[in-house]
């Protein structure tokens, strides 16, 4: 338990970087990078765990309570929000290519020219 | 280089990194051990300096708020980005005919859908106002209240009712709701610097109980803005998808 | 400085909670798994949605209940919402 979540993190992200190299859509690739980004969301809040910890909110818990990092959540917090915008503007991008070059195939888009 | 050969040399990669990873984990505090300060420190001091009860919330509108203010301006470039790419498009395709989805069958939207989506509209509407409103208080805040008050109106167009949300969230309104809310957040703390204070400073009064409505001066003011934001550049997003996807069929349904 | 923090509210037992994060991590790490090796991207945005799901429970079970509000909304409405329209769009230019 000292180092599994950790380890999880380093599996989301090599799962999720497979799946972008070897992915043969746009759209498959997207949804793979969402789940890189996921990973950094679990590696934020399990820096900032502390043991026995409650949540840093202290609106009907005395204030002695020993609580968990706020930093780091509030990082995770905009974070969600933030990537979720670029996702959409990558998948703009993916209409984009898919109407000049008419096929959603990272490999062919590669090799087209003009 | 042929997908086999890619594959190698990133299995390769992949193991390189997690040998990296895994050594500096073991020179690290293990999970749970969480050795401070910044943490602790924080938490000692924020319900005393800002009367709000949501350290989280204090954090991002308060210690941070500069850093928050460059996010927010993130989602608005992509907002902006993708409103720019897509209406390209739209400029392209408003020609081609009407008539060419006449003879489409588009299937109505099945009534137990149509019951659920309706009927909690209304509630989620409340809820994501009351989210945006309580960040002083709550796990609440602006990017949590704004995203659920999207959802109500992504909630409006999947029971169907397609030009209901249409006339609701017109674009131009919508523009206007989410330069609002990003502009409102600097305009406060450019208030702030009018006043002689430095940018972003906490100049409101910080009321008398920690954690009301009412307290932690300009967090509440900044998390309610914020709301308005994300809620608008969500409604935008999904509003320029849809006229891609639903310009034809318009004619049909 | 852990001087400052020292009572601690009515915590649930540590093996409890411990057993409640390993299990919730494996799950994630599972769905992550379905996520990429799933190459349809229609029925993978379903399997989004409830890793969306599953990664807000592990949020909450790490005492981070703001993030577990942002996860759930962004994760299970807001990114299948967006993503199911682009594939439509598609669809649509391909006809």
């Amino acid at each position: 338990m000292q180092i599994f979540p950790f380890v999880v993190v380093v599996w989301i992200l090599g799962v999720g970087l497979y799946g972008v190299i070897t992915s043969r859509n746009l759209v498959h690739q997207i949804i793979c990078l969402i789940v890189v980004q996921s990973s950094t969301y679990v590696l934020l809040l399990g820096v900032g765990y502390l043991t026995g910890g409650a949540a840093p909110y202290f609106y009907d818990v005395p204030l002695q309570t020993r609580a968990v990092d706020p930093v780091v959540q509030a990082l995770a917090l905009t974070d969600v929000v933030v990537e979720a915008a670029v996702t959409a503007l990558l998948l703009a991008f993916a209409i984009q290519a898919h109407k000049r070059f008419g096929t959603l195939d990272p490999h062919e888009l590669a090799s087209l020219r003009g | 280089m042929t997908p086999a050969a890619r594959r190698w040399v990133f299995f390769a990669g992949i193991a390189g990194l997690a040998a990296f990873y895994l050594w500096g984990l073991s020179g690290l505090p293990g999970f749970g051990r969480y050795p401070g300060p910044y943490g602790f420190v924080i938490n000692h001091l924020a319900v005393a300096q800002t009367n709000a009860t949501g350290v989280v919330s204090a954090v991002n509108f308060e210690y941070r708020g500069f850093d928050t203010v460059g996010e927010e301006f993130i989602l608005f470039a992509a907002v902006a980005g993708v409103a720019v790419v897509l209406r390209h498009l739209r400029g392209e395709r408003e020609k081609p005919a009407l008539d060419e989805a006449a003879d489409r069958d588009v299937p109505a939207t099945s009534e137990a859908v149509r019951v659920v989506a309706l009927l909690f509209t209304g509630p989620v509407v409340l809820i994501g106002w009351w989210l945006a409103s309580h960040a002083q208080a709550n796990p609440s805040g602006g990017f949590q209240g704004g995203v659920v008050l999207a959802t109500a109106f992504v909630l409006l167009y999947l029971s169907g009712e397609f030009l209901v949300f249409r006339r609701l969230s017109p674009v131009a309104v919508t523009d206007a709701v989410e330069a609002v809310g990003a502009g409102g957040f600097v305009g406060i703390g450019l208030a702030a610097v009018a006043m002689g204070l430095p940018y972003l400073k906490n100049y409101l009064p910080l009321g008398t109980v920690p954690g009301a409505v009412s307290s932690s001066g300009t967090i509440a003011l900044i998390s309610f803005f914020v709301g308005l934001e994300v809620a608008a550049a969500f409604v935008l997003v999904v509003s320029e998808l849809l006229d891609q996807t639903l310009l034809i069929r318009r004619g049909g349904s | 400085m852990s001087a400052l923090a020292t009572a601690s509210v009515h915590a649930p037992s540590a093996v409890l909670m411990d057993a409640l994060q390993v299990t919730l991590l494996l799950l994630v790490a599972a769905a992550a798994t379905a996520v990429v090796l799933i190459r349809v991207p229609v029925r993978q945005v379903l399997v989004l949605s409830v890793y969306g799901l599953l990664l807000a429970l592990l949020f909450l079970v790490f005492q981070a209940p703001d993030v577990t509000l942002s996860e759930l909304t962004v994760g299970s409405v807001l990114l299948p919402v967006v993503i199911l329209l682009t594939l439509a769009k598609v669809r649509k230019q391909e006809e």
